[in-house]
């Protein structure tokens, strides 16, 4: 019974969803009931968390691992999850999604998240992964009836099912040549040169990339970003995105950490592939959700730069680019909300032109937003930019800086192609007044972030103490 | 004294700036005028105080103020000597003459310019304040956001064009200088300057580093042939923004190259010097004869710009206290005149829409006041005894004399240049019979445009004709220079 006090988090999680589903099932129209329901049970979690923040324990033969890590992430997803309901909430009944099933799935993909945060083991891991991609695939399609939408969620179906059935056969060979399933035993038992395990890696590492959408992996975003709803593009640009680069760092750090030399080369290249396409293929977008998709394969580029350095300081500059990266979208995505003409949603970047003359609160929004996506300073964005080189230059990868360095210039190009649209170009269209406090609260907050960052940048990072040992 | 007075001079445009931002009401800008000029006055008056309180006697830093930042990291860490308090001077100097400027000229979106300029402001003064590198580039770089608004927002036809180049040239330059002061920092394990002067950064590491250093402040100063944004940047800017961009941001490269390439990296700037003598004397001939030709006045004094800041490398470079001492000089110099030239070269846009020579002449019949101060700013660009340009270029000449008398006569025949293609400019613009109807019709210039006319015209003659205050100020600081290059070598010669 002891260990169940460890995963108290995950059951009242799972048994919130059970009873937010009986509620959908037995009340007519009960929507607006089950989200505030989602919400609650979602700050509960956040509450179990914090009460049990920082210790840490193996549970069921070491398959469960609770720590920190885990912890921040968990937190991280929850916080990004409420906001995400709090400012969809208009856009979502505007678009007619307000089914009961929409908070219910993304608190079961939630679940799975869980599981893949606090996995030490690899069954254990892929029953979590699996939970979240199932998921994911619904989410990408829920808007059935449209068309675009149902075939974003067919092409995240077929690829995604395709990399994780790479990543099982990537832990079957890993189970094979080690015999162990457990992430311990596997870095104690790697520590020759195992050719088998380190094909093993490539499939594992392969899967992983897919989710965090690296490039190669990246062909699916472009296209699942433009089809799905905004909210649901907005959940799957942050949520997925850091769960997948915490187990990335969670399996360098513990079963790969003896073949450093091995999944480091690969790590490299990925990065900087995603960073030079990232920031190359943005430049001619039209549509500011495919912009966007271009610009987090990019944002992925630099987060994974730190984690190819394999030392502590690259994996916590990851975390903390990770959560900048988080804020941001969070307030980007929250803009596209408000981009609202005659009731209907608009996404394309022409239609921003001349914003700063109608509504310049707004228009200053997205400066923010979008200087600090280029990383300039003083804003949120450089300082998560600047703690990634640090770690790099650190370990002496002077090519990786000086190609992650020179790419930000050119994805700077395209984030100052939204600003110059949005402030030098003449108004064409004229935005709906929206009045939704918790989307201009979600903007608000972020843009607060963003520009007074500077004041203590080192407030993430103290967060982070200890959470390699 | 326990007074934060840099940090309140770095802040205090910034809480301006937030104040406007708060009260901003759209057509309605008295409230933001009042608070823009009340704060950059008070700038002023407060960085005269630091002027007056400021010791002549002592080489190292003043004012020094500390402050924990990136926890373990890096320190918050604010100090001038001799050298950066003139340009606090100047870069507070000239603010209030832009906010006033734009006040006149300013039509559209007045509030946001004055944001604008105030946020500028802040960065401006903290690159000159900053004793940290990662400070000093925060500053450096943020500075692009606003300057890029005011390009784009307020700017000329060409604008978009201009203000992407600006944008990415400068950008492109600096991520350089980013990546040599992290590598800095773990090398020397510090990013704090007074740290790494004492600690010395290894021969081996100094000629790379020196070189991205270089690329960024190159880009900025501008040089040849990195120089192309300069013309466009400032032809399609607002006059006010020209004159921040000419008087200040530019400065910006030049204090970088004293304080960092020369502080820091001794023994690479005397490997480089053959390099950035070359540049330079191809910036000031090249640029000149460029500007002969050019038909837009804005176009002409930008191509003056860069020949005028290819005197401040040639001098920097010269390694001696005439020449070190010239160019600073001739960056406040040109600081004073370069703004005044593009002030009046506003005036007569605002009046006719042109800045084209071909459609004025005769000027002066119809603006007499006007022409008086315009030629006396075109004999100041172009070195006349008695304004600051002379003493500036003549001590930067000495100090190249006494090193090369190649460099120092090529650089001589720039001089002759800058007279021609100036005095052809004000020959075409001011004197001569009026080439087009409207010239007949101008007013002179009003109460405010002579106000700030006449205050840089008083600074340039005051200076121009008792430079002691401003040559005692730095006369410290430059020795401290020399003598640590002249240490760093001679330690270098010993262990070959």
């Amino acid at each position: 019974m002891e260990n169940i006090n460890y995963i108290i988090p995950e059951i009242t999680l799972f048994l919130g969803i059970c009873l937010a589903l009986m509620v959908g099932v037995f009340f007519r129209n009960s929507f607006s009931v089950v989200i505030k329901l989602s919400i609650l049970i979602l700050l509960g979690v956040i509450y179990l968390i914090l009460n049990d923040w920082g210790g840490e324990q193996k549970i069921f033969l070491d398959s469960f691992k609770n720590d920190k890590f885990s912890d921040y992430f968990k937190i991280l997803i929850l916080i990004s999850s409420i906001f995400i309901f709090f400012s969809s909430d208009q856009f979502v009944k505007d678009k007619m999604l307000n089914k009961f099933e929409y908070p219910i799935i993304i608190m079961f993909s939630i679940l799975g998240m869980f599981f893949m945060l606090s996995a030490n083991d690899l069954i254990l891991f892929y029953l979590g992964l699996e939970l979240q991609s199932l998921a994911l695939y619904v989410l990408a399609s829920i808007d059935r009836d449209n068309t675009i939408s149902s075939e974003a969620g067919i092409k995240y179906f077929v690829l995604s099912a395709l990399s994780s059935g790479l990543l099982l056969y990537g832990c079957s060979l890993l189970y094979g040549f080690t015999g162990s399933t457990n992430f311990d035993e596997i870095g104690v038992s790697l520590i020759t040169q195992n050719t088998g395990a380190i094909f093993a890696m490539v499939f594992i590492l392969v899967g992983l990339a897919f989710k965090v959408s690296a490039v190669p992996f990246h062909m699916w975003t472009p296209d699942v970003y433009q089809g799905a709803p905004t909210s649901i593009t907005n959940f799957f640009a942050v949520v997925p995105k850091a769960v997948g680069l915490a187990v990335i760092i969670r399996f360098m750090d513990l079963p790969f950490k003896n073949i450093i030399e091995e999944w480091q080369t690969i790590i490299i290249f990925i990065s900087i592939a995603s960073m030079i396409l990232g920031s190359v293929a943005a430049i001619g977008q039209k549509n500011i959700k495919r912009l966007l998709a271009y610009s987090s394969i990019s944002h992925m580029g630099y987060a994974l730069a730190g984690v190819a350095t394999g030392t502590v300081s690259g994996y916590t500059s990851t975390i903390i680019y990770i959560t900048i990266y988080i804020i941001m979208n969070m307030g980007t995505f929250a803009c596209l909300y408000l981009m609202k003409t005659d009731g209907k949603y608009s996404e394309k970047i022409e239609d921003l032109s001349g914003l700063s003359k109608d509504r310049p609160m707004f228009a200053f929004s997205f400066l923010i937003l979008f200087f600090s996506l280029a990383g300039i300073p003083p804003l949120g964005g450089f300082f998560a930019k600047f703690f990634v080189f640090m770690s790099v230059i650190e370990s002496e990868m002077y090519a990786l800086a000086i190609i992650g360095l020179l790419t930000t210039v050119i994805s700077a190009f395209y984030y100052l192609k939204v600003i110059k649209i949005i402030y030098f170009d003449d108004s064409k269209v004229k935005f709906d007044d929206v009045r939704n406090l918790s989307i201009k609260a979600t903007i608000f907050l972020s843009c607060l972030f963003l520009s007074l960052y500077f004041i203590s940048p080192s407030i993430i990072g103290s967060l982070l103490n200890e959470l390699f040992i | 004294m326990n007074f934060p007075i840099l940090s309140t001079i770095i802040f205090l445009p910034l809480l301006g700036a937030l104040f406007i931002f708060i009260s901003n009401k759209k057509n309605e800008s008295s409230s933001a005028i009042y608070i823009s000029i009340f704060t950059s006055m008070a700038n002023l008056l407060l960085t005269f105080f630091l002027w007056y309180s400021f010791d002549n006697n002592f080489a190292g830093f003043q004012f020094i103020e500390e402050k924990n930042w990136i926890s373990g990291l890096i320190k918050f860490k604010l100090g001038i000597d001799g050298i950066s308090i003139l340009f606090i001077i100047l870069t507070a100097f000239i603010t209030p003459i832009c906010i006033i400027s734009c006040i006149i000229s300013v039509k559209k979106r007045l509030n946001e310019f004055l944001i604008s300029i105030l946020i500028l402001e802040t960065f401006m003064i903290g690159v000159f304040c900053s004793l940290d590198l990662i400070i000093f580039y925060l500053f450096f770089e943020a500075g692009l956001i606003p300057m890029f608004l005011i390009i784009g927002i307020w700017g000329g036809p060409r604008k978009i064009y201009s203000a992407y180049k600006f944008f990415l040239f400068t950008l492109l330059g600096s991520v350089l200088m980013l990546a040599a002061i992290i590598f800095i920092y773990w090398v020397v394990g510090t990013t704090d300057y007074t740290e790494i002067y004492k600690l010395k950064i290894a021969k081996e590491y100094q000629y790379l580093l020196w070189l991205a250093f270089f690329s960024s402040f190159a880009v900025k100063t501008p040089m040849w042939p990195v120089h192309t944004w300069l013309p466009d940047a400032h032809v399609e800017a607002p006059t006010a923004g020209s004159v921040i961009l000419a008087a200040i941001l530019l400065k910006m490269a030049g204090y970088g190259f004293l304080r960092f390439s020369l502080g820091m990296f001794p023994i690479a700037s005397e490997f480089f010097t053959p390099l950035v003598f070359t540049l330079s004397i191809i910036a000031i001939i090249y640029t000149s004869l460029v500007a002969l030709m050019q038909d837009d006045m804005k176009k002409l004094i930008a191509y003056s710009s860069v020949a005028h800041m290819g005197f401040v490398t040639l001098g920097i470079f010269t390694f001696n206290k005439q020449g070190i001492e010239g160019s600073i000089f001739q960056m406040i110099s040109h600081g004073i005149i370069s703004a005044a030239l593009f002030l009046c070269v506003g005036v007569l846009y605002d009046r006719t829409g042109s800045r084209m020579i071909k459609s004025f002449g005769g000027v002066v019949n119809y603006l007499p006041n006007f022409s008086l101060i315009f030629i006396i700013f075109v004999l100041g660009a172009l070195g006349l005894p008695g304004t600051t340009g002379f003493i500036g270029e003549f001590l930067v000449l000495l100090g190249a004399f006494k090193i090369n008398y190649l460099v120092a006569i090529l650089a001589s025949t720039g001089v002759v240049l800058c007279a021609a293609y100036m005095l052809w400019m004000a020959k075409r613009v001011v004197f001569g019979n009026a080439n087009n109807a409207i010239v007949t019709k101008l007013k002179d210039i009003n109460f405010l445009e002579a106000t700030i006319l006449i205050v840089l015209c008083l600074a340039s003659i005051i200076f121009g004709f008792y430079p002691e205050p401003l040559l005692n100020t730095m006369d410290i600081s430059v020795n401290e220079i020399i003598q640590n290059h002249q240490n760093e070598l001679t330690v270098n010669l010993i262990n070959k």
